[in-house]
């Protein structure tokens, strides 16, 4: 059952990442190491790796600062209200990059929103320039990423029991200690994320915000120097397997698990790097302890302050009103983005319907959204029942290759499957296209059907036997339909995450064959018109009701 | 005798090393009531399992109506399960649930509406054929998994632990309903539980398992009055077990001395096992409610009447427990271990119907 998932990831993870880093150490006369001199010997490449070092440090630390009361109030609520303020967070985790990136190049600009209404309240005689600065591009990542952050720690804050905190509370424990594996893992996956960022810092930074992924860009599109951007694959790497490295040093991979199995560390490291990570836990706990000391509590409501529900409900409107404002821009009659929009019209929309261009890129965007979405279900199901069903050793090594596409910083896939595409000629297919995306999505296909497995009571499958149905009428009125919602909410993340891929599909297509997410990104490359803004408002919605149908289902699937 | 409808011949079952069945012989005749019964761990689940086809065994065979299903998948069996969660099907309706073995088993839709209908009926639940299992209560919920397993009369009905989630009213109320059903349809019901007055009250036969093993095979009566081991005797029902040693032996009566009872001639007491004989080291088994209590001083002034030993003991607890008043004393008999409560007796448990005379009927406002 595991063929599948090992076929693919082998053929298109392992083969192509490994082409790509073998180019790096291969010249013209076998082995070289030329490519890393260059590297190292020019100031500029070792400058953009501080640069990136330098943002990603400063977006994890304000990332998880500003995820954590939001996270924290999740795990504390329940019921309507966990699902409202969890549905604005999903819509901010769900929508593009490119679309809440887009919203801040509106906002900020010269003539942007905040500039319009600065001068209009005669605060400022002449527009500040917001843009293409540092602080430009920390705030849209830190808005781009801290959806990401509260997930992470919620996933592991929930896995915690219930219980433990009240327990741990009686024993004298403060509050907050208790999520401190949570923000740990929540700061890992925000680092190693914004190590292979270029969206936002390509859009709102200047020349001096340049990040290393971008460098891989120029050096496949412009200089075509394969060589060289395998080379610094291999840094990008490097640095995000020394922080998992670190990571698992200091706090343990095993945290991060979560839901995602009951991997077992086994082994218990002693020694000074535990303690080390024990001592910046602890110190981080006082630190959260204060915090929280100082806000003020709310009698009655265990551990819910009004001013952490204020704080709360600010961050979700920082996190919601940018992609929400693309709305009534779209619908301006004049013929700019300006501020405040004037009239209404639908001449944008009607300018995307009457685009060739645009329409075949949502046709092929569906397209491949789809395949993707069946074919990672396909493959990774079978995996998943294997993960959670099967006897077999050496689970947790299966687990770590499954997530693998998710660790793998996706710039250094899309550049190796790319090269990959060129040489067999599927450059620009729907096939290659949909099959580099299978990758990507189906580590999440695995990870909603082991839960939805694990909480599939087998014994159901039992009484269907012994009331005389035979394996596959089991499986075909028993077993699926209950799985049944599991299994399409699933399809929809798959899909969703096929349909909003950019970095793959920035080398892999273009032109006719275009998908959205590069359309939208060549557009805004270009210039900015409310065009975007409509299809920005078209995404979103789209968006939002993929997530509310695909959390409906989930709830349902979880509820039997 | 009838034909064995379930014949279970050496089989047995290992998890690595823990054998978790022993090799084990039973046989099951048509239209009885048998329950497993045990402490956990003991190896009914297994052996229900195994007779179920739900695990392979390692060794044995397993006969239904003489056709050997050992290897068999459960579908081919003509069984039918119960499960202590119920197992209902979550999104199938009441009637849907019930239907489903009937599908599996191509009866006509029509007939299907028709039988379904009477097994609903049967557990007095024909209101609720369009509901799903979650708007049930759990009573109702193991109803219609009873309904759903007699729908299609298998021969073999297995029942692990049906009862087990339900409280003790409820569950004293489908005992009943267990025993009209098995009464009405006559099928063979092989029950498995833990609770021994559970299985006192339901079983034609009970076998005993202990370890992997059966302790005892036999009726309730048997199991109760004749035990054939100290742990059959200790797990049904509360039981005084003292040590004693066999003076004579005169068909299925023996005399017995016990260290610090008083008696010259020894107690008597009777005896169905034929290894007992004279100057063997026994055990005897006293159960609460045969202990009678006398008041005072008993001291010599005979004590002992016509065979009636006499233990003398401090009364330490009274526990009315409804229906049945316990008392529970200290003795001056040394039984146990040696050095076990340094020189303190055997605790002792008496029982009898609580009685007091003033409250033969009492009045209530309301």
């Amino acid at each position: 059952m595991a063929a599948p998932i090992v076929i693919l990831l082998a053929v298109m993870l392992i083969y192509p990442v490994g082409q790509l880093l073998l180019l790096s150490i291969r010249g013209e006369s076998g082995f070289t190491l030329a490519e890393y001199q260059r590297l190292f010997a020019s100031s500029v490449y070792v400058e953009v790796l501080l640069i990136t070092l330098k943002v990603s440090l400063y977006t994890t630390f304000f990332a998880v600062l500003t995820g954590y009361p939001i996270a924290y109030r999740l795990s504390t609520l329940s019921g309507a209200r966990k699902q409202r303020l969890l549905f604005w967070l999903l819509l901010s985790f769900w929508t593009s990059f490119l679309v809440r990136t887009f919203a801040w190049v509106v906002l900020l600009g010269r003539n942007g929103v905040i500039n319009r209404t600065l001068l209009d309240l005669g605060l400022i005689d002449a527009p500040l320039s917001l843009l293409y600065s540092f602080p430009a591009v920390l705030l849209g990542m830190v808005h781009a990423l801290m959806p990401l952050a509260v997930l992470t720690m919620l996933s592991v804050m929930e896995n915690i029991d219930r219980r433990l905190p009240s327990a741990a509370s009686t024993l004298g424990a403060r509050p907050g200690t208790l999520s401190l594996p949570g923000v740990a893992a929540g700061a890992l996956m925000v680092f190693v994320t914004s190590i292979g960022f270029f969206i936002t810092p390509t859009l709102l930074g200047g020349r001096h915000d340049t990040m290393i992924t971008q460098l891989i860009i120029d050096q496949v599109m412009q200089a075509l120097n394969w060589g060289f951007a395998g080379a610094i694959s291999v840094l990008l790497l490097a640095v995000v397997l020394v922080v998992f490295f670190v990571y698992d040093r200091l706090v343990g991979l095993s945290t991060m698990a979560g839901g995602a199995g009951d991997v077992k560390t086994g082994k218990r490291r002693g020694g000074w790097s535990r303690a080390l990570g024990e001592t910046v836990l602890s110190a981080l706990g006082r630190a959260t302890d204060l915090l929280l000391r100082a806000m003020p509590r709310h009698k009655g409501e265990q551990g819910d302050g009004r001013v952490l529900r204020a704080i709360v409900v600010l961050l979700v409107v920082f996190l919601a009103a940018p992609a929400l404002l693309m709305i009534p821009m779209s619908f301006d009659s004049a013929s700019g983005l300006a501020w405040p929009p004037k009239g209404f019209s639908l001449q944008w929309y009607q300018q995307i319907w009457d685009s060739p261009l645009w329409m075949q890129a949502v046709t092929r965007s569906m397209l491949v959204g789809i395949g993707a979405g069946l074919l990672s279900m396909l493959i990774g199901t079978p995996a998943a029942f294997l993960l959670v069903r099967g006897g077999m050793r050496g689970k947790s090594a299966m687990l770590a290759f499954v997530l693998a596409p998710i660790v793998v910083p996706r710039m250094i896939l899309a550049v190796g499957v790319f090269y990959f595409f060129a040489k067999i000629g599927l450059v620009g297919s729907s096939v290659g296209l949909t099959l580099a995306h299978t990758v990507v999505a189906v580590p999440y296909v695995v990870i909603t059907m082991m839960a939805v497995l694990r909480n599939y009571d087998t014994r159901l499958d039992l009484a269907a036997y012994s009331l005389g149905a035979r394996p596959w009428a089991t499986l075909r009125r028993v077993t699926f339909p209950i799985l049944g919602a599991g299994l399409l909410s699933s399809f929809l993340f798959a899909f969703a995450t096929s349909f909003d891929e950019l970095t793959i599909a920035l080398f892999t297509s273009g032109g006719l064959s275009t998908t959205l997410p590069k359309q939208f990104w060549d557009e805004i490359t270009m210039q900015i018109s409310p065009v975007i803004a409509a299809v920005s408002t078209c995404l979103f919605l789209f968006i939002a009701a993929l997530i509310w149908v695909a959390e409906r289902l989930r709830r349902r699937s979880l509820a039997t | 005798m009838t034909v064995a409808n379930l014949q279970v011949s050496g089989l047995s079952k290992r998890y690595g090393d823990f054998v978790a069945l022993a090799p084990t012989d039973l046989d099951v005749a048509q239209g009885e009531f048998l329950t497993l019964l045990g402490p956990s761990g003991s190896g009914k689940t297994t052996l229900l399992s195994l007779i179920a086809g739900l695990s392979q065994p390692d060794a044995g065979a397993i006969r239904i109506n003489g056709t050997d299903v050992t290897y068999g998948a459960p579908y081919e069996r003509d069984i039918g399960m119960v499960f202590q969660n119920y197992a209902l099907f979550p999104h199938m309706t009441v009637a849907e649930n019930i239907a489903f073995p009937l599908q599996m088993r191509r009866t006509d839709a029509q007939a299907a509406r028709k039988m379904v209908m009477n097994a609903l009926e049967m557990v007095h639940l024909p209101h609720v054929a369009e509901r799903y299992p979650r708007e049930l209560s759990g009573g109702q919920q193991q109803r219609i998994a009873l309904a759903r397993c007699m729908v299609y009369r298998p021969s073999i009905i297995l029942m692990d632990e049906p009862l087990g989630a339900l409280d003790k009213k409820l569950r004293d109320h489908m005992q009943l309903e267990i025993k009209r059903i098995h009464r009405e349809l006559g099928t063979t019901i092989v029950y498995v539980t833990h609770d021994q007055e559970e299985a006192m009250t339901m079983s034609d036969r009970i076998c005993l398992m202990n370890a992997g093993e059966i302790a005892q095979l036999g009726t309730p009566d048997d199991l109760y009055f004749r035990p054939s081991s100290v742990f059959v005797a200790d797990f049904l029902g509360e039981s005084n077990l003292l040590d004693a040693t066999v003076l004579e032996r005169a068909g299925d009566q023996v005399r017995v001395a016990m260290p610090g009872v008083e008696g010259a001639q020894g107690a008597s007491a009777m005896v169905y096992d034929p290894m007992v004989e004279p100057g063997r080291a026994v055990k005897l088994l006293l159960r609460p409610q045969n202990l009678h209590i006398h008041d005072g001083a008993v001291g010599g002034d005979g004590a002992h009447r016509d065979g009636v030993a006499t233990i003398s003991a401090k009364l330490t607890d009274i526990m009315v427990t409804g229906g049945m008043t316990k008392l529970y004393l200290q003795s001056s008999v040394m039984g146990g271990a040696v050095g076990e409560g340094g020189g303190v007796g055997k605790s002792l448990v008496a029982s009898f119907p609580t009685h007091r005379r003033a409250d033969d009927a009492v009045a209530i406002a309301g």
